[in-house]
């Protein structure tokens, strides 16, 4: 289970661009640093975000280890029908979150 | 005649400057008007401040039964936006059936051990700072108001001399940077005033919640004093001290910070 906070209009004007903006818990762990015992923590990142409208892709991300722990996305969108929005991030060690949103076009 | 009622007019006009100078007395400074316009957006915006996805879990462990009791939170407590509103801002404070303070970490770690009959979470713990943050974030927006309790007086005074005293190789006492020089510039970074006005904080350059108790060891590694340990009661003297010094100032956790 991942803790996921999503910014999205619940209606929206056809034709209009609207913003979304969702933040995700995640260590974003590089890969690059020694633990306490000297070691290299392993690398665990989010390697990839997307996001689908009613299935087709409207944006998609590859994430790298420079970016910092609980990664806030933030993407534009036409609106051009009513329906799903599914927000998608996966990564290192089998992650994978998923954030579906609900958007009304009129 | 008229020398008197000049006399009580001026006496009327000094009262009422003198009430206005009263409110506009508290100057005092949360360290989130001294951060840039980014920052403080980034904390208003409930959907941006990395700070509540450390409160939704916090939610999610508060419904969770744990240890051998198999009791949750919610078993006791019920809804924490009611039984736990207020209760950030007048902690520390003395459990029931003890003699010393302990600060909101330490009383959660009393109820699991002593309710849930769970291991204690250790400092800085991710579900020990989720709880606590949720549980702080039902005061938001309300006020700072350290209990009248004369048990407290004397660790009161303790957190105050510990606040004033030198210590390290830099041989600086917190009052020299908090009190005398707040609002001034090390390194180019603005000083504050250090009110605990958001704990636990989302600390940018600690990528992580963190609570007071990180915060005061970096001063003193800063200062280069020797850090106490985790558990030293001179954390809880302080905050006591500190949540005094800020009684009013409002509550913002989870409070962003850079």
């Amino acid at each position: 289970m991942s803790n996921i906070l999503v910014n999205a209009p619940k209606t929206a004007r056809r034709g209009a661009v609207i913003e979304i903006k969702a933040l995700i818990m995640h260590p974003m762990e590089t890969g690059f640093r020694p633990g306490p015992n000297g070691r290299i923590i392993p690398r665990n990142i989010i390697e990839r975000f997307t996001a689908t409208w009613n299935g087709a892709e409207i944006f998609a991300m590859d994430m790298s280890p420079a970016i910092a722990a609980n990664p806030f996305v933030s993407f534009f969108a036409e609106a051009k029908e009513s329906g799903t929005v599914v927000l998608r991030w996966t990564g290192d060690e089998g992650f994978v979150a998923e954030q579906r949103v609900d958007i009304a076009v009129e | 005649m008229t020398g008197r009622l000049l006399a009580i007019g001026l006496a009327l006009v000094f009262a009422a400057s003198y009430a206005a100078a009263q409110v506009g007395a508290d100057k005092r400074r949360s360290g989130y008007q001294d951060m840039g316009e980014a920052l403080q957006k980034m904390q208003d915006d409930d959907t941006a401040n990395p700070g509540m996805l450390f409160v939704q879990l916090g939610g999610q462990l508060w419904n969770r039964a744990v240890g051998a009791a198999d009791k949750s939170c919610a078993d006791c407590h019920g809804a924490a936006a009611v039984s736990m509103k207020g209760v950030a801002a007048r902690y520390p404070a003395i459990p029931g059936g003890s003699d010393r303070p302990v600060d909101l970490e330490g009383r959660i770690n009393l109820c699991r051990t002593e309710q849930q009959k769970a291991d204690r979470l250790p400092p800085e713990n991710r579900d020990l700072l989720a709880l606590t943050v949720y549980v702080a974030h039902q005061s938001r927006d309300l006020q700072i108001a350290p209990p009248y309790d004369p048990r407290l007086d004397a660790f009161r005074q303790e957190g105050a001399e510990i606040y004033r005293r030198r210590q390290g190789q830099l041989n600086l006492s917190c009052a020299i940077c908090h009190d005398d020089n707040a609002g001034k510039k090390l390194a180019g970074i603005v000083i504050p005033e250090a009110h605990p006005t958001g704990y636990p904080i989302y600390r940018l350059e600690w990528q992580a919640l963190g609570s007071l108790k990180r915060r005061l060891r970096n001063c003193l590694v800063g200062i280069r004093a020797e850090a106490w340990p985790l558990d030293a009661p001179e954390y809880v003297a302080l905050e006591l001290y500190l949540m005094q010094r800020a009684r009013g100032l409002k509550l913002e956790t989870p409070a962003v910070r850079p």
